[in-house]
């Protein structure tokens, strides 16, 4: 286990343990609840994880790299922005899928620039979103995340 | 009804597993020479995932079980100024579930008097600076990373909280409704 996995089970563990102390009834509710969705959630982490395989496996870097590597350009970051807002998939789930972008020669802008549209805009709910909280503040909310989504990724690219 | 769509949710993830899982044996026995890599390398992410997965789901427990969804639209209804800013941040960031869960709080937080500034930090909130979910970004992407992203992401659903604000304000003065 590495330094970042043992703070996150400590971490994980110190909640339960406070829980626990406050009210073993919710405590218990809430263990139901994680082993339920830990098996809600298990056929997506294989899919994703073959998904990886697959592609660090069949796809070279350099084919990476040209869609969304440094050498993309601002298209490149449009683009994989535009994919951030109509992929409906959990961000649980997306996290290790950049990282094998990344490592098979992605741009720490364009991983940022996906992460920031695929959480922050949503295509997909627009619809829902417009019917709960109306035209104005759903478009305002969306277009603008979306500007501000490829405004995050340049200065984390810049930074990292 | 809402079992319904849980289980056949599940049943979809499934058969998709299933099409992928066929797809990478097709693909491998076409070519053998990629099966190595192929093998290392998911199990290196799958090693990685299953280290956390148990703990980030039981974060995601925890806050399911303790922030209900009546007490933030309680406490996010009636509190305002610099404290109903963090408030929004928090309550945002701790309750688990997709975005479309939230529009219905938010609605009912604008109905409620909430300032449009907050209910917008508390959807941008709910969306991207969900506790667990940046425990699995802080594995996979590490800490700097991490960090980094979240607090521009704070930053910038801010300065967006508030320009929306002002434009609707100002939109909704220009057409004489106040």
């Amino acid at each position: 286990m590495n330094k970042r996995a043992l703070l996150i089970n400590v971490f994980a563990f110190a909640c339960l343990l406070i829980s626990l102390i406050r009210n073993k009834e919710k405590t218990k509710q809430s263990l139901i609840g994680a082993v339920k969705s830990f098996f809600r959630i298990l056929p997506m982490v294989f899919i994703v994880i073959i998904v990886i395989g697959l592609l660090l496996g069949f796809v070279p870097p350099a084919k990476i790299s040209d869609i969304v590597g440094e050498q993309a350009g601002f298209g490149g970051l449009i683009l994989i922005a535009f994919l951030g807002t109509t992929l409906h998939i959990p961000a649980l789930i997306s996290f290790p899928l950049v990282a094998s972008l990344l490592k098979g020669g992605a741009s720490v802008t364009a991983v940022a620039a996906f992460i920031t549209t695929l959480t922050m805009v949503g295509i997909v709910t627009l619809p829902l979103e417009i019917k709960e909280l109306g035209k104005k503040i759903t478009l305002l909310r969306n277009g603008i995340s979306f500007i501000f989504a490829i405004i995050i990724a340049l200065i984390i690219g810049a930074i990292l | 009804m809402k079992k319904d769509t849980a289980v056949k949710g599940a049943i979809r993830d499934v058969i998709l597993l299933g099409i992928t899982l066929s797809i990478a044996i097709i693909l491998l026995s076409i070519f053998p020479d990629r099966r190595d890599i192929v093998f290392t390398t998911s199990w290196e992410f799958f090693v990685e995932m299953i280290w956390i997965l148990p703990a980030v789901m039981i974060l995601m427990g925890l806050f399911m079980v303790w922030v209900s969804k009546d007490m933030v639209v309680k406490y996010l209804g009636r509190t305002s100024g610099i404290k109903g800013f963090f408030l929004a941040l928090v309550f945002g960031a701790l309750p688990t579930g997709p975005l479309y869960v939230a529009f219905p709080m938010a609605a009912a937080l604008i109905k409620k008097g909430a300032r449009i500034s907050n209910v917008i930090i508390f959807l941008n909130a709910w969306a991207c600076i969900k506790l667990p979910q940046e425990m699995v970004e802080l594995q996979f992407l590490g800490p700097k990373f991490m960090a980094l992203r979240l607090i521009l992401t704070i930053i910038f659903a801010v300065v967006m909280a508030t320009s929306i604000e002002r434009l609707i304000e100002w939109s909704n003065n220009k057409n004489g409704v106040s």
